[in-house]
């Protein structure tokens, strides 16, 4: 190597020394800090250039006016509309926070008794320590948890939310329910059945006993092929042609259990999904060991089939909360039909009343949606560590 | 077909005492492809029986059939007295008794190696979880693994999972163990591990059924050797007949092709 080097210049074998420098080169670009951030993830292509640009001018277009909107020019207290209104020190009409604030114990409660609003309360409570309990990981003894989320909370909620006079607790009949509750009640409840439905249609799909198959198969493909509010009308109209008005159920639970069906057959397909990716061998296994098939399936096959499909069963669940809203299709007090009702309110009415209740309705959804598709991120994430280091 | 009852140095008085597997004129059917065509196989108790045959012959269908993975359409099989039938209640308790280790040993990767081998003991054969635990870890001593109770299947090489597998069997105390090719899948350098804990629960007397290719390890433990092709068993005979004198030209062939 060194041979080379030397041997052009005098031939000898003495050492080649330059004698002229070589002209400076520009500094590499920088790989690091802001610059070469943007230069690299913002403006790598003359296409991506350009999406950038026109991404920063959608949102100078979109977010200082929402922000004013929704924070700058909003009013925050008012007893009435005129607080509401432009007026000269305040030209130009913001959100009317004032009437979702003034309206809020409608939207959450409906028009369940002022006096037995604390029941509700409780109930919330009850279920965010259920869901909490469940949706952490690492919680301590989850086989106690799942049965509090499935039955202890689900038996407290209806003697609480429904009451029961033998213990002072005075009924609240359904038609009084309303707003956030009923939305909750119809998500949880869709959720609550789904899951166990689902598990049983998806296994019966691929029962090898041809009448369960069949009525699985039929059921998936029957509620899957329906609009979900072709569904809901059937509970609430049809019902009741072919059962006795005294047998007619209460018509949220006709509801209820119209979003139930609706759900199992979304999340049968979810859930058979996960069963297919589980290899052959772990069931025949199993079978090997002389376990029988519920035992092969409680044990060996759904835990893994379940883990699996998180991310899509949550995916489906934040589906499905979104689609409750159909319920005030049907006459149910839901929170979008609790805003319907008091935006016509005379009181309110002001050019912004329907947008600020919209807004609330939006950013109620936007949160409980937004932590659900987080949630989903994060269990996705640590089931992709946990296949690594297994 | 040569029915060779037992072999002739080791054991045969228990051999001929008693009958662990009787297989008589069994034929099964996928749609229109007939897979085993009259098998008549009768394995004594404590008997080392190793299959081997061209891939497709219907070596791990037949073993298969033993614990009613797959069904037979006709003919007989007897597994240690009781007679497989559409009975759950018998097919359980052939299960119970019989163990199998698959080719890719089927660990339940979402427990933990001492799960993996208490999950049947306690669930099917209700025994109380220390107990059961006592048991694994017993046998994980045995195959040689004890440290890695607490572990994943898949923190374990190929070797450590064919070998849990194999404890994972012997947890339910079976009294008859099938290995549908228990060495196909591993590194050449894992093969003997697993060769080597078959070898020492041959030596305890288990009744063996072996679906391997194998020639040294079945040389070293078969009392018989079994050779299937095209769903037909076509010759069985002592491993030093069948490797020194086979009898039939397609076991000349397969085996002048396997031994090279």
């Amino acid at each position: 190597m060194s041979g080379g080097l030397s041997t052009g210049h005098d031939g000898g074998a003495a050492g080649f020394v330059r004698e002229r420098l070589v002209a400076p080169q520009p500094p590499p670009v920088a790989t690091s800090g802001v610059v070469a951030w943007c230069r690299e993830n913002l403006f790598s292509s003359p296409l991506n250039a350009a999406l950038t640009l026109l991404c920063v001018l959608l949102v100078i277009w979109v977010v200082p006016p929402l922000v004013k909107f929704l924070f700058v020019d909003a009013v925050w207290d008012g007893a009435s509309r005129v607080d509401c209104l432009a007026r000269p020190d305040h030209p130009e009409m913001g959100a009317c926070w004032a009437f979702v604030i003034d309206r809020i114990n409608f939207f959450t409660y409906g028009f369940y008794p002022i006096d037995g609003r604390w029941r509700v309360n409780v109930f919330f409570a009850l279920l965010a320590f259920g869901v909490a309990w469940l949706a952490w990981l690492d919680a301590p003894r989850r086989d106690l948890g799942v049965a509090y989320f499935f039955v202890v909370m689900p038996i407290a909620s209806i003697i609480l939310l429904l009451g029961w006079p033998a213990i002072g607790l005075p009924r609240v009949p359904t038609t009084q329910w309303g707003g956030i509750l009923v939305t909750i009640v119809v998500a949880t409840v869709g959720i609550v059945a789904s899951l166990p439905i689902g598990i049983m249609l998806a296994l019966g799909r691929r029962s090898r006993l041809p009448a369960i198959r069949l009525f699985s198969v039929i059921f998936i493909e029957v509620v899957r092929g329906v609009p979900l509010i072709t569904v809901l009308f059937m509970a609430s109209v049809m019902l009741p042609l072919f059962v006795p008005e005294s047998l007619s159920p209460d018509k949220l639970l006709r509801a209820l259990i119209g979003v139930a069906m609706f759900s199992s057959a979304y999340m049968a397909e979810v859930v058979r999904a996960g069963l297919q990716a589980i290899p052959k061998g772990q069931y025949e296994a199993a079978m090997a060991l002389g376990l029988r098939y519920r035992q092969a399936m409680r044990r060996v096959v759904l835990p893994q089939a379940l883990t699996v499909t998180i991310p899509n069963i949550v995916n489906t669940t934040i589906g499905l909360f979104k689609d409750t809203t159909l319920v005030f299709v049907v006459g149910i007090f839901d929170l979008l039909k609790t805003i319907e009702a008091a935006r016509v309110d005379p009181n309110w009415a002001t050019p912004v009343t329907s947008t600020s209740g919209y807004a609330f309705a939006a950013i109620f959804y936007l949160i409980f949606c937004y932590g659900m598709s987080r949630y989903a991120r994060m269990v996705e994430q640590r089931l992709a560590t946990d296949r690594k280091s297994r | 077909m040569n029915r060779n009852d037992g072999p002739p140095d080791r054991k045969k008085a228990d051999v001929g005492a008693a009958i662990a597997v009787d297989m008589i004129g069994v034929h099964k059917w996928y749609g229109d492809f007939h897979v085993l065509r009259d098998i008549n196989l009768r394995v004594g108790k404590g008997e080392r029986i190793v299959i081997c045959g061209p891939s497709g012959s219907g070596k791990s269908t037949m073993i298969r059939c033993i614990n009613r993975l797959e069904e037979h359409q006709q003919g007989r099989i007897i597994v240690d007295g009781v007679e497989l039938s559409d009975d759950v209640k018998r097919i359980d308790e052939v299960r119970r008794d019989v163990g199998m280790v698959f080719q890719h040993f089927n660990l339940f990767p979402h427990l933990t190696v001492l799960e993996n081998l208490t999950l049947a003991p306690i669930w099917v054969r209700k025994l109380p979880k220390k107990e059961a635990e006592e048991q694994a870890i017993r046998y994980l001593e045995r195959v040689r693994i004890p440290e890695q109770a607490g572990k994943y299947p898949g923190q374990l090489s190929g070797g450590q999972q064919q070998r849990v597998a194999i404890a994972r069997a012997l947890c339910m105390n079976p009294k008859i163990m099938l290995f549908d090719e228990p060495t196909s899948a591993l590194d050449p350098e894992m093969v003997k591990e697993v060769l080597d804990t078959m070898v020492q629960l041959a030596e305890d007397g288990m009744t063996m059924l072996v679906v391997s290719h194998e020639m040294g390890f079945a040389r070293q433990i078969a009392d018989r050797m079994v050779f299937m092709d095209d769903g037909q068993i076509v010759e069985a005979n002592t491993p030093q007949a069948f490797f020194d004198h086979p009898q039939h030209e397609r076991t000349r062939l397969f085996l002048s092709q396997i031994l090279h």
